[in-house]
């Protein structure tokens, strides 16, 4: 299997994840504009995941399509991190879990867009944009919620605490980062300087702890991910080839 | 193979009522492969956004080129975000509208570099969209004024709104809600 497809559905699988949990919340969001927000944030995790998993379907080269990917792969075969799988918790949770993985990606898409592969560099200078928006609500509802009330506060800070040991695997590079000439852990400076914005203006407290659950990007996922996968797929696997 | 791209500003400019300005619909002749481009720019630029249609799809910024190859019609386009769901519309949209023009023969590319950008709006789509009551983007990342009562006593609700493109805005002064389009 090559190292680029390999690559290409760790980006696809992470987005999809992250936008099915995201899209969970469509029509229970703590108040409407904030549902639509996040509704929105589903629906442009979905679209990158789209561009992602059809260039990945062309370089396996076997005639898979982007759904084929997304609809009839069991856990095993999905490389997202762990941390997008995790479930949704309450909204805080929600909301720390998507600023770790924004702030993550925005330097890892800005190291893409200069890549080699030029469909590589397109897709992370066209998905850069949308994630950069991303961070810039994630981090001000962190912030807001992490220095709010003692209540928000108390949230905030667990969530952080019970997410954190979910961030060290994005930071661990294996053969095929290399082969992919990128170095997970080149960037982790950057986006610690994001998370210390949680510390500086968000009150909350860094955990010192440096434990990484990790397995994600090479297949081992916690259970959580089938749950995932049994509500996305369902209609895909009880009536295959079912179309609009 | 591919005929010299043109893009939109250039042929736009100085277009007025002429043969790219006809109503639409009616069973027209076959245009002839390689004929001039730019009344076809005027077509496209009578095609609505599917979801913001007092603009043309030409004003959006998302036809990026147009080219004879042989006998068809190949229509470069980008993509607003990712995910939105106008862009099968779009598409669909474009091909509609070409060949009730008598374009007989459409392909069109998906191009995503450079990516989309707001700046590629153009000065009539921007005074459509605050005409219509939703506020054009600033670089500032905010609406200068209420598209409604032109008051600058502004404040943002949500940075996003009904579609992808669009965040809520409300105005102090006239009270009312209005969306903003997103500048990126």
């Amino acid at each position: 299997m090559s190292e680029t497809f390999e690559y290409l559905l760790r980006l696809g699988d992470s987005a999809l994840i992250l936008g099915h949990r995201v899209s969970e919340w469509c029509g229970h969001g703590p108040y409407l504009e904030e549902d639509i927000a996040l509704a929105n944030t589903a629906l442009d995790l979905i679209g990158q995941a789209t561009l992602w998993l059809e260039y990945a379907a062309e370089v396996e080269g076997k005639g898979r399509s982007a759904d084929d990917l997304a609809y009839l792969r069991d856990a095993h075969e999905y490389r997202n991190l762990l941390l997008v799988e995790r479930p949704n918790g309450d909204f805080g949770q929600t909301i720390m879990r998507q600023f770790l993985f924004d702030a993550y990606m925005v330097p890892l898409l800005d190291r893409l867009s200069a890549h080699d592969d030029p469909r590589i560099a397109e897709i992370a200078a066209k998905t850069a944009k949308e994630t950069a928006y991303h961070l810039e609500r994630s981090l001000d509802l962190c912030v807001r919620l992490g220095d709010g009330t003692e209540q928000s506060h108390a949230r905030m800070q667990a969530a952080l605490d019970d997410l954190w040991p979910y961030t060290g695997e994005m930071f661990l590079g294996d053969a095929v980062d290399a082969a992919m000439g990128v170095d997970p852990s080149a960037l982790r400076e950057a986006w610690l300087a994001t998370v210390r914005q949680l510390e500086t203006a968000g009150t909350l407290a860094l955990p010192d702890s440096e434990y990484a659950h990790k397995g994600g990007r090479s297949g081992q996922h916690s259970e959580h991910l089938g749950y995932v996968l049994a509500e996305m797929q369902w209609l895909q696997r009880s009536n295959p080839g079912a179309a609009w | 193979m591919v005929a010299a791209m043109t893009t939109a500003p250039d042929v736009l400019r100085g277009l007025s009522a002429g043969p790219a300005h006809e109503v639409p619909g009616q069973a027209r002749d076959r245009v002839a492969p390689g004929s001039d481009l730019a009344p076809i720019w005027g077509w496209l630029d009578q095609v609505p956004d599917p979801e913001i249609p007092v603009i043309s799809l030409v004003d959006l910024g998302v036809i990026r080129g147009l080219a004879w190859s042989g006998d068809t019609l190949e229509v470069t386009v980008t993509p607003t975000y990712s995910g939105c769901p106008a862009t099968a519309i779009i598409n669909m949209s474009i091909q509609d509208g070409l060949r009730a023009r008598g374009v007989q023969k459409v392909a069109i590319t998906r191009q995503l570099s450079p990516p989309w950008t707001t700046d590629w709006l153009s000065e009539k789509g921007r005074a459509a969209l605050e005409e219509y009551g939703i506020a054009p983007p600033q670089p500032a990342g905010g609406p200068s004024r209420c598209p409604h009562c032109q008051s600058e006593n502004v404040s943002k609700i949500s940075q996003f709104g009904s579609t992808p493109c669009k965040a809520q805005w409300r105005c102090g002064d006239c009270l009312e809600p209005f969306d903003y389009f997103k500048c990126i």
